[in-house]
C-alpha cells in the first residue's frame, strides 16, 4: 500500500491519461508496428539526448575534471592533483560553507517531514470550503524563491510588519536579519514556509490510501487522536516520509537563493550564514572566477547530496526489517 | 492523484443537511469550529505575508509604513509605486524577458520531451536502454552542482548574457522526458497498431493518436516549464550580467540591492512579479496539483 504510493509519486507510473483507456504497460505485443523504422527513432530522441549531454552531462563530467585543475574563467589551466581538495581543508569560508548547509538540512529536514503532514490532515476532511484553504496553502509554492524572499525580507525587517507586532505586544524589536544565527534561522523559516503546501500535496495522496477501517479499529480500542496519528496515520504513510525526507534533505543542503537574498550575497556578517552554494557561485563566477577552485567545492555537494540519499533509503531499510 | 479526485460526492442526505467528513460520518461541531479557527490560522500565515506585501505596494509616500501597531489597509491606496519602479528599471522589459524565457522553455519542454518520450516508450532500436539511462541520470544530477561548467559551457559557445543561454539548459527537461515516456507506457498499445496495420507511419501515429492522449501530463510539463523559468534564480543571475538582457527574477534582486530601503518599490516590484503566476496558478490548479505528485522526484 504505502510502498505504491511512493512508485506513484515517484514515476507518475499510475497516471492515466485524456482518454481514460485502461493503462497496460506498451512492452507488450505488436512486435510489427517496432520493427521498422531505420532512423526516426533517433530523430525522435536527438534533441533531447544532445540537450542533456550538452548542458547536464558534459558539465557534470567537466566538472569532476576541473576540480583537479587551477583553470579559471579566462584561463585554461593545468592538472594540479589534489591541490584544490588539499586548499579546502585549510579554507574557513568552505568549513562555513559545510556547516552552515548542514546545519540547513538539520533544521529544515524534520519540520518539512512533520508540518505537511499536519497541514495535509487538516485539510483532509472534505468540509465546505476547504478546496480553497488547499489552494490558499499552496500559493507559497507558485511564487518564485525571490519574490517570497523580498516578502520576507521586509516583513523581518527592523522596522517590518513582524517587530512592530512584537513591539506592540510588549516583546520589543529583534533583529532578525542582522545577527548571524538569527539570519539563518530566519532562512529556514522562509524554506518551510514556501515547502509547505508542496509537500502537504504529496501526503494528501498518500493520506488517501490509508485505510479508514484502521482508523476506526483503533478507535473502537479507545485510542485517541495522537495516538491513533502515532499508530495509525505515521506508519501507513512512513514511505511517504521517508520520500519527503529524502526529498528536502537534498534540496536543503543546496540551499541558495533564501540566503542569498536575506544575508545579502555576502552571506551576512562576516559572510558567516554562506552556504556552500553560495560559495561556488561566489568563486566560480565573473571574469577572475576559480572555475576549478569552485569545481572542488561542487564534487563536496555532489557527495553529500548523494550520501543523503543514501542515508535516507538506508534509515527507511532498517526500519522496515 | 489530484487532490480534486479525493473529494468524493458526499451521500445522500437524508435528514436536511449537515457536515459529514470524506468517510461520511458527522463531524462535531466543536471539532468544526477548531477546524475552521486552525484553517484560518494557517490561511493567515500562508497568504498574510502576500497581502502585506499587497498592502505596502499600494501606500502612498506620505502613509507611514513603518507604523506600531501596524496599518494592514492603506488609506489612500495609490499605484503611483508601480509607475516609480516602471522609471527606476525597465521593468515591463524585464517582464517581457521573463516571458519570452517562458514561454521558449514551455514550447521546447513539451515538443523535446514529448518527441524523446515516445522515442523511449514505443520505438525499438538499439541504444534505446542506453538512452533511457542517460535521462535517468541527467534527472539525478543537482543542478546546483555544475552550474560553474554550464556557465563555462556557455560562454564558449558565446551564449553568456543572452536569452538563449538562460533558456538552453533546461529547455528539455530529463524529467520531462521520463513524465511522457511513462504517460506513453501506459497508453493501450492496440489502437496504435490498428493504426499502423492501416498504414499510419510513425509521425502520424505519433501526431494523431499518441499525443492527443497524453494532453494531461503535456499540460503538466507545460505548467512547470513555465513556472521553473519564470520563478528561476540561480541561473539567470550567473549566465546574465548585463542589465538589458535581466528578466525579471534578477531585475528584482537588483532592485531590491539597489533600493533596499524603498519598501514600497519593491513591495510593487514583487507584485509584478508573481502577479501573472498566482493568476496562472488560480485557472489551473488542477494540474498543478497534478504536477506535485507526478514530478515529486524533481524536488
Amino acid at each position: 500500500m504505502s510502498s505504491s504510493t511512493v512508485s506513484r509519486a515517484r514515476g507518475g507510473n499510475g497516471v492515466r491519461d485524456g482518454n481514460g483507456l485502461p493503462g497496460g504497460g506498451g512492452v507488450r505485443g505488436g512486435s510489427r508496428v517496432r520493427r521498422q523504422l531505420p532512423t526516426s527513432p533517433w530523430l525522435f530522441a536527438a534533441p533531447g539526448l544532445l540537450i542533456i549531454s550538452a548542458f547536464i552531462l558534459y558539465p557534470f563530467v567537466s566538472t569532476l575534471v576541473n576540480a583537479f585543475t587551477d583553470r579559471r574563467t579566462l584561463i585554461p589551466g593545468e592538472f594540479v592533483g589534489l591541490a584544490n581538495f588539499r586548499e579546502l581543508l585549510h579554507d574557513d569560508m568552505f568549513w562555513i560553507g559545510l556547516r552552515n548547509s548542514t546545519l540547513y538540512v538539520l533544521g529544515v529536514v524534520p519540520a518539512l517531514v512533520i508540518l505537511p503532514l499536519l497541514l495535509a490532515l487538516l485539510v483532509q476532511k472534505n468540509i465546505p470550503g476547504i478546496a480553497f484553504f488547499r489552494s490558499a496553502f499552496y500559493t507559497p509554492v507558485v511564487a518564485s524563491i525571490v519574490v517570497v524572499g523580498l516578502i520576507w525580507v521586509w516583513l523581518l525587517d527592523e522596522r517590518g510588519l513582524v517587530n512592530s507586532v512584537l513591539e506592540t505586544i510588549g516583546v520589543g524589536r529583534i533583529g532578525f536579519l542582522s545577527d548571524q544565527w538569527l539570519l539563518l534561522l530566519s532562512a529556514m523559516a522562509v524554506t518551510v514556509w514556501k515547502g509547505l503546501g508542496y509537500y502537504m500535496i504529496i501526503y494528501l495522496a498518500a493520506l488517501a490510501n490509508v485505510p479508514r477501517e484502521l482508523h476506526e479499529a483503533a478507535a473502537v480500542d479507545g485510542a485517541g487522536a495522537v495516538r491513533r496519528f502515532l499508530t495509525v496515520t505515521v506508519p501507513a504513510v512512513r514511505s511517504t516520509m521517508v520520500l519527503v525526507g529524502a526529498l528536502s534533505s537534498v534540496a536543503a543542503f543546496k540551499v541558495f537563493s533564501e540566503v542569498y537574498l536575506m544575508a545579502g550575497p555576502s552571506g551576512g556578517p562576516a559572510g558567516e550564514d554562506t552556504t556552500l552554494v553560495m560559495l561556488v557561485q561566489r568563486t566560480g563566477t565573473g571574469l577572475t572566477g576559480r572555475v576549478g577552485y569552485a569545481s572542488a567545492i561542487s564534487v563536496v555537494v555532489f557527495v553529500v547530496t548523494v550520501a543523503l540519499m543514501l542515508l535516507v533509503l538506508r534509515a527507511d531499510r532498517r526500519d522496515e526489517s | 492523484m489530484s487532490v480534486t479526485e479525493r473529494v468524493r460526492p458526499a451521500p445522500a442526505v437524508v435528514n436536511g443537511p449537515r457536515i459529514t467528513d470524506e468517510h461520511g460520518r458527522r463531524v462535531r461541531v466543536w471539532e468544526l469550529v477548531l477546524r475552521y479557527a486552525l484553517l484560518l490560522a494557517v490561511l493567515a500565515l500562508t497568504v498574510g505575508p502576500f497581502v502585506w506585501q499587497l498592502s505596502t505596494s499600494l501606500k502612498g509616500p506620505t502613509e507611514d509604513i513603518y507604523s506600531s501597531p501596524p496599518t494592514f489597509l492603506p488609506e489612500h491606496p495609490t499605484v503611483h509605486n508601480y509607475e516609480r519602479v516602471a522609471d527606476t528599471i525597465p521593468v515591463w522589459d524585464y517582464a517581457l524577458n521573463s516571458l519570452k524565457v517562458a514561454t521558449a522553455n514551455v514550447v521546447t519542454n513539451c515538443v523535446g520531451a514529448a518527441l524523446a518520450g515516445y522515442a523511449l516508450a514505443r520505438l525499438r532500436y538499439r541504444g534505446r536502454r542506453a538512452a533511457t539511462l542517460a535521462f535517468i541520470l541527467a534527472m539525478l544530477v543537482p543542478v546546483e552542482g555544475i552550474i560553474i561548467a554550464q556557465f563555462t559551457t556557455m560562454r564558449e559557445l558565446g551564449l553568456n548574457n543572452t536569452l538563449v543561454g538562460v533558456v538552453l539548459p533546461g529547455c528539455i527537461g530529463a524529467m520531462n522526458v521520463l513524465l511522457m515516456r511513462n504517460a506513453f507506457l501506459n497508453l493501450p498499445y492496440e489502437i496504435e497498431e490498428a493504426a499502423y496495420v492501416d498504414g499510419a507511419n510513425v509521425w502520424q501515429r505519433f501526431l494523431r493518436i499518441a499525443v492527443p492522449s497524453v494532453k494531461g501530463t503535456l499540460a503538466v510539463v507545460a505548467i512547470f516549464a513555465f513556472m521553473g523559468a519564470w520563478d528561476d534564480f540561480l541561473w539567470p543571475l550567473i549566465v546574465l550580467s548585463d542589465p538589458s538582457q535581466f528578466t525579471l527574477t534578477i531585475g528584482l534582486n537588483y532592485l531590491h540591492g539597489t533600493f533596499a530601503n524603498d519598501e514600497r518599490l519593491v513591495a510593487a516590484g514583487t507584485v509584478i512579479a508573481v502577479a501573472p503566476l498566482i493568476v496562472l496558478f488560480a485557472c489551473l490548479q488542477r494540474y498543478f496539483f497534478r504536477g506535485v505528485g507526478e514530478g515529486a522526484v524533481k524536488g
